[in-house]
C-alpha cells in the first residue's frame, strides 16, 4: 500500500476540525516534554553559559570532537572496505561447488551473524592484548575493527547472494551456454549485478557500520563518546557535551543514509542490472543485526512498494 | 567449562539477557505501535513527529543511548525510576535505565517494521474498509493494524533478535549481563578467555536460532493469504 492518502479520506469540515484539535494536543504535548527537559537542564543548571561556552572554542573542537569523529569516520572506513572484500570472498564460497567450502562459509556466516558485536569486539582486545605482541595503543582500533568486520562481512555475504538470487535465471543460463564454467558466470556475469543492484542496501550498511564505532567506548577506543566523556570531565558539562556528541553522530548517518536513498532512487532509473534494486530502507529497519537481508532482497513485498 | 559457568554466573546473566530482553521487547513493541499510528494518521503534525522521532533515535548509536540513560536522565537531571530504600537499588536501577534505553532505541525500529507491514496490504482493503464507512481509528484497529502485524512478522522478528544481542550494550553502565562476564573472565581468568568467548558466543547461537526458525514458520502460518 504505496500511497497513504488511502487510509483515510479527503477530509470534510468536521474531520479537519478534528485534525486540528489532534494537531494542537500533539504539539502541546511535544511542548510538555521539551519545556520539562528544559525545566529540568536549568533546575540541575545545565544552561549556564559555563557549561556551552567550550563549544565555540576551537581548542575543544580541535582536542575533543574532531579527532573524536575522525576516529568513528577511520574506523568504520578500515571496517567497511575489508568487509566488502570479505563478503565478495565467503559469498563466491557459499556459492562454490565444493560442498565443504560452502559448508565451511555457511558456518562462519551464521555463527558470526549471531554473536553480538560487543562480545567480539571485548574478545579481540584482550586476545590481542595477552597473546599478540601488537602496541597496545592499537589494540582498541584493532579490536573495533574486527568485530565490525566479522559481522558486518557476514551480512553483506547475504546480501550480495540474496543479490544473486534475485536475477532472473536466463542470466546465468546465457553465461553457461557460450560456455562459460559456473564459477565463470558466478565471478563475471552474476556477482556483478548483484552488487549494482544492492548497491543502496551496501550504503545504508554503512551507516550501521558508522554506527556501531560507537561500541568502541566500551573497550576505550577514542570514538566520539569516549572524547565526548573526556570533555566532560575536563568541563563539567556532561549533558551539554553527550548532546553535542549525539548530534554529529545524527548528522553522520543521516547524511550518509540520504546517500543511500539517492542512490536507491538513481539505480531505480538507469541501473545496469537484471535484478530487482535493493531498498535501502529494507535493511535499516532491522536495528542492527538480526537476518535483514533475507528479505531486503526480496520477495518484492515491501521492496518495490514505497 | 561447567567449573567456569559457576564461576562467572553465566547463567545468570544469560537470565539477564533474556529478562532485558522481554521487558524492552514488549515498552518497544508499545511505543513503537504508537509512534507508528503517528506516521499513518491522517494529521500532518503527527506524522512529522513520528517521522522526527524515527529519524533521530534511529541515526543515534545505542551505546549513547544506554550511556546517556545513566550519565544524562540519571546522574545530571534526576530521574530515578527506582527506590533507594531498596538492597538492590543500583543493580534495579541500571537494570532499568537499560530497559528504558533499549525500549526508545528500538521502538523506532518496531515502528518502521509495522509500516512495512502495513505496506504488504493491497489497496483494496483500505478502500473497502472506507467504502463500508469506517472511520480512520476504526479501519486501522479492524482492517490495517491486524494484517499489519500479520505481514509485519518477519521485520519485528529480526528487530528481536537484534534487541537480543543488542542487549550486551547494558552492559555499558554496569549490567551484569554476558558481556559484562566476559570482561571480568579476560580480567580474573585470561587462561580461560578463548572458552569464555566459546561458551558466551554458544549461548546467544542458541538464543538466537529458535528465535529465527519460529519467526519463519510464523511468518509462513499468519501470513494473509491472498
Amino acid at each position: 500500500m504505496s500511497a497513504q492518502q488511502v487510509l483515510f479520506d479527503a477530509p470534510g469540515p468536521r474531520a479537519r476540525a478534528r485534525h486540528r484539535i489532534l494537531a494542537v494536543i500533539g504539539v502541546l504535548l511535544l511542548l510538555a516534554a521539551l519545556a520539562w527537559v528544559l525545566e529540568r537542564f536549568n533546575a540541575t543548571g545545565q544552561l549556564e553559559a559555563a557549561k556551552w561556552t567550550p563549544f565555540v572554542e576551537w581548542s575543544t573542537w580541535r582536542n575533543y570532537l574532531i579527532p573524536g569523529v575522525i576516529d568513528v569516520l577511520r574506523a568504520a572506513l578500515v571496517a567497511i572496505v575489508i568487509s566488502m572484500v570479505l563478503a565478495l570472498g565467503l559469498a563466491m564460497a557459499r556459492m562454490s561447488d565444493m560442498a565443504p567450502v560452502r559448508w565451511a562459509a555457511s558456518v562462519f556466516v551464521e555463527f558470526f551473524r549471531a554473536v553480538p558485536v560487543l562480545i567480539m569486539m571485548i574478545f579481540t582486545f584482550f586476545f590481542l592484548a595477552y597473546n599478540a605482541g601488537t602496541p597496545d595503543s592499537w589494540n582498541p582500533f584493532l579490536a573495533v575493527v574486527t568485530g565490525l568486520v566479522l559481522y558486518n562481512s557476514s551480512v553483506l555475504c547475504e546480501v550480495i547472494r540474496n543479490g544473486v538470487y534475485s536475477l532472473p535465471a536466463g542470466q546465468r543460463e546465457a553465461g553457461l551456454s557460450i560456455g562459460l564454467s559456473p564459477s565463470q558466470v558466478r565471478r563475471s556475469i552474476q556477482v556483478p549485478q548483484a552488487l549494482t543492484a544492492m548497491l543502496p542496501v551496501i550504503v545504508s550498511q554503512i551507516v550501521v557500520i558508522t554506527k556501531d564505532t560507537a561500541l568502541g567506548y566500551i573497550i576505550l577506543y577514542p570514538e566520539l563518546i569516549t572524547q565526548a566523556r573526556r570533555l566532560a570531565s575536563q568541563e563539567f558539562n556532561v549533558v551539554p557535551a553527550y548532546l553535542v556528541a549525539a548530534v554529529l553522530f545524527i548528522l553522520i548517518n543521516y547524511g550518509l543514509s540520504k546517500v543511500a536513498e539517492r542512490v536507491e532512487a538513481r539505480q531505480r532509473r538507469k541501473a545496469h542490472t537484471a535484478g530487482a534494486i535493493g531498498s535501502a530502507d529494507a535493511i535499516r529497519a532491522e536495528a542492527r543485526g538480526g537476518r535483514a537481508p533475507d528479505d531486503a532482497a526480496g520477495d518484492g513485498d515491501d521492496v518495490e512498494v514505497r | 567449562m561447567l567449573e567456569l559457568i559457576q564461576e562467572f554466573e553465566l547463567l545468570a546473566a544469560f537470565w539477564m539477557t533474556i529478562r532485558l530482553t522481554l521487558w524492552s521487547a514488549l515498552f518497544s513493541l508499545i511505543i513503537g505501535t504508537f509512534v507508528a499510528i503517528m506516521r499513518l494518521s491522517p494529521v500532518k503534525v503527527l506524522q512529522s513527529i513520528g517521522t522526527s522521532y524515527v529519524n533521530l533515535l534511529r541515526n543515534t548509536p545505542l551505546t549513547l543511548i544506554i550511556v546517556g540513560t545513566s550519565l544524562v536522565l540519571w546522574g545530571q537531571l534526576g530521574l530515578e525510576p527506582a527506590s533507594r530504600d531498596s538492597s538492590t537499588f543500583i543493580v534495579d536501577l541500571n537494570f532499568r535505565l537499560a530497559v528504558l534505553g533499549l525500549s526508545v532505541y528500538h521502538a523506532a525500529f518496531v515502528c518502521e517494521a509495522i509500516r512495512s507491514g502495513v505496506n504488504t496490504i493491497p489497496l483494496g482493503q483500505a478502500e473497502a474498509a472506507r467504502s463500508i464507512g469506517l472511520t480512520f481509528g476504526q479501519s486501522l484497529r479492524h482492517v490495517i493494524l491486524p494484517q499489519g502485524f500479520r505481514g509485519a512478522i518477519t521485520p519485528l522478528g529480526n528487530t528481536l533478535i537484534a534487541l537480543t544481542k543488542n542487549t550486551t550494550v547494558a552492559s555499558a553502565i554496569g549490567v551484569m549481563d554476558p558481556a559484562y562476564q566476559l570482561d571480568n573472565i579476560a580480567e580474573f581468568r585470561p587462561d580461560v578467555l578463548f572458552l569464555g568467548f566459546a561458551v558466551i558466543a554458544l549461548g546467544f547461537v542458541v538464543l538466537t536460532l529458535p528465535v529465527g526458525l519460529i519467526i519463519s514458520a510464523l511468518s509462513s502460518r499468519l501470513a494473509v493469504k491472498r
